[in-house]
């Protein structure tokens, strides 16, 4: 096995195994039902208001 | 709509179903083949390159198709490009999205049907290969024509019924039992065990194959580390020329984006239809580029260190490279050699032929799903009343690919027509229609509505105008350099016959795709006024 087939192996292994790890890692700790909020978070309702 | 909509159980789910439906036995015995034989390490340049330009725009182009489609309550191909086009004639371009997985179906389940016979032998008592003077090679080659049938036509219906046609039975009933149980009990339930399986077998079987160092001393070449390199040291494929010179091989681009797109499922007609059992808020963007991963995972990790190494190290390269560029001759013919020489090689035959029994059944499944949506929701049938057209269809086109076994001739042509040329086809359409028609910038809204991680906006651009030229480019090289010989071939009666299989299939589906789309039209297909364009596709229907 040259250096050459080392690299691509290695390059190609290691760049596809970390890739599927990140994606499953996300996947994985996101909850459930997680929306994403489009809108500003800090939005004053006024429903405290009097 | 008064059907009751399906939808996946978890985000987990979805994304090893389409993992699934994308992970087959190209992965594993198509994909070495074909980087040994196109420069070996170098062909993974032009490989991530046509991943990154064709493979994951159009997987994520796709998945906010049936994103799009889903969230109106339509899951067929037919029903979403009507909606997308926004003109009732588009459904019979979406006609091809069902003609697709339905015909691969009919000729894939056989293959299914093969690795479980296989790993049921190897279970078993092994396949004795009776080989004289040493020619294991040929006599592996016998016992698979003549386990297959290929000797001659109708042979698997003569009289008894033929082994391989019991585990052909038994295949097919399994597909259908599990289609019968739905989206999220059915196929999400079965991927659920059987990916993670996948793995695992693959896992044992790779580290068999890196621990077999040089199991013959009469030939001390033959050792695992000269096996990777055959497999992955960067190679000219002209004598005299340096590696990098084969970059301008237009030969090395087109394997490697032919079997991009064949490995990850584009183009099949089954990514949409499953992304649109998604909840309206799931996130499509991490889900696609996690299913494709997965499937790279299987194919350049697992496979691209597996079968060519194992090969190798029995073999030798001058015996493998003859059966390197198609997946029958080293997954049926090389590969039983192997398992032969091979310590432990029973236990592991049964292994890897059963794991690819398993990474072909979750892609089989994948291909029946899309034709019982469209009979659901296109003639208002029951999920009973659509299994039993779907399986009686399917049934017919399976047995005759099984009595036409002669050589594979009508395999070989619906693999051809339908397994390549159409796939094409259809990815060139589905470009069009989502980049041109719907609009890429609309579709880029769609798939980053409850996104999990950002699409880089350089997308809008690569959907536009790079992929569908690239994808030009690889259907008229295909064909270019494919389709003489396969024309030629019609002048004989079963390619002839496969054709006529198929335009029958087709014309069948047609008039189903006009009844239902005058059914969509009483109904009103929904305007998707949200994204700001459809009022004129109600008004249009």
């Amino acid at each position: 096995m040259t250096i050459g087939g080392w690299v691509f192996m290695l390059t190609s292994v290691g760049c596809v195994t970390a890739l599927v790890v990140w994606c499953f890692y996300r996947i994985l700790t996101r909850p459930e039902g997680t929306e994403d909020i489009h809108a500003p978070l800090e939005i004053n309702t006024h429903d405290r208001e009097v | 709509m008064t059907r009751q909509r399906e939808q996946w159980g978890t985000r987990l789910g979805v994304v090893l179903a389409v993992a699934g439906s994308a992970v087959g036995l190209g992965n594993f015995l198509r994909f070495p083949g074909q980087a040994a034989l196109n420069g070996g390490g170098a062909f993974m340049i032009p490989y991530f390159c046509a991943l990154l330009l064709l493979g994951i725009p159009i997987c994520w182009a796709e998945w906010a198709m049936g994103k799009y489609g889903g969230r109106r309550g339509y899951n067929s191909y037919p029903a979403i490009f009507m909606l997308l086009g926004g003109r009732p004639g588009w459904r019979y371009a979406g006609v091809i999205g069902l003609l697709i997985p339905i015909v691969i179906y009919m000729y894939y389940v056989l293959i299914e049907s093969w690795c479980l016979g296989y790993a049921w032998m190897y279970l078993t008592g092994g396949i004795q290969l009776a080989a004289e003077g040493g020619q294991y090679a040929e006599a592996s080659r016998k016992f698979f024509n003549e386990f297959v049938g290929a000797t001659q036509d109708g042979v698997m219906m003569h009289g008894t019924v033929h082994t391989s046609v019991v585990f052909w039975m038994i295949t097919f009933a399994v597909n259908f039992i599990i289609i019968y149980h739905g989206i999220a009990r059915g196929i999400e339930r079965f991927c659920s065990v059987a990916m993670p399986l996948l793995i695992i077998f693959a896992i044992i079987v790779l580290i068999r194959v890196l621990t077999l160092g040089t199991p013959d001393p009469a030939y001390p070449e033959r050792n695992v580390l000269n096996g990777l390199g055959f497999m992955w040291n960067p190679k000219p494929l002209r004598a005299g020329a340096a590696w990098w010179e084969e970059l301008a091989n237009p030969q090395v681009w087109l394997a490697s984006a032919g079997q991009i797109f064949f490995t990850l499922s584009v183009g099949f007609g089954i990514i949409a239809n499953y992304a649109s059992y998604l909840r309206p808020k799931d996130d499509a963007v991490l889900s696609g580029l996690t299913a494709s991963a997965t499937n790279e995972f299987c194919e350049v990790c697992l496979g691209g260190l597996i079968t060519v190494p194992a090969a190798f190290v029995f073999l030798g390269a001058a015996q493998i490279t003859q059966s390197l560029g198609s997946t029958f001759a080293l997954g049926f013919h090389t590969l039983p050699v192997v398992f032969l020489h091979m310590p432990l090689g029973r236990m592991i035959g049964a292994i890897w032929f059963f794991m690819l029994f398993l990474a072909a059944i979750t892609s089989s499944l994948s291909m029946l799903q899309p034709a019982i949506a469209f009979l659901e929701e296109g003639l208002n049938l029951g999920r009973r009343a659509s299994v039993a057209i779907l399986g009686l269809l399917t049934a017919l086109g399976s047995l005759f690919v099984i009595y036409f076994s002669k050589d594979l001739v009508a395999l070989d042509t619906m693999d051809f027509w339908i397994g390549s040329v159409t796939l094409f086809i259809l990815a060139l359409i589905e470009v069009i229609l989502f980049a041109w028609v719907f609009g890429a910038q609309r579709g880029y809204q769609v798939a980053m509505e409850g996104a999990a991680v950002r699409i880089p906006r350089l997308f809008t651009f690569v959907i536009r105008y790079i992929s569908p030229v690239y994808l030009l480019f690889v259907l008229i090289m295909w064909c270019w350099k494919n389709a003489p010989q396969q024309v030629s071939r019609f002048r004989e009666p079963v390619p002839m016959l496969t054709l006529l299989v198929i335009l029958g299939t087709l014309t069948f589906l047609m008039i189903l795709a006009h009844v239902a789309g005058q059914r969509w039209q009483r109904e009103g297909v929904e305007a998707p006024a949200e994204y700001g364009f459809a009022a004129q596709a109600k008004d249009k229907l």
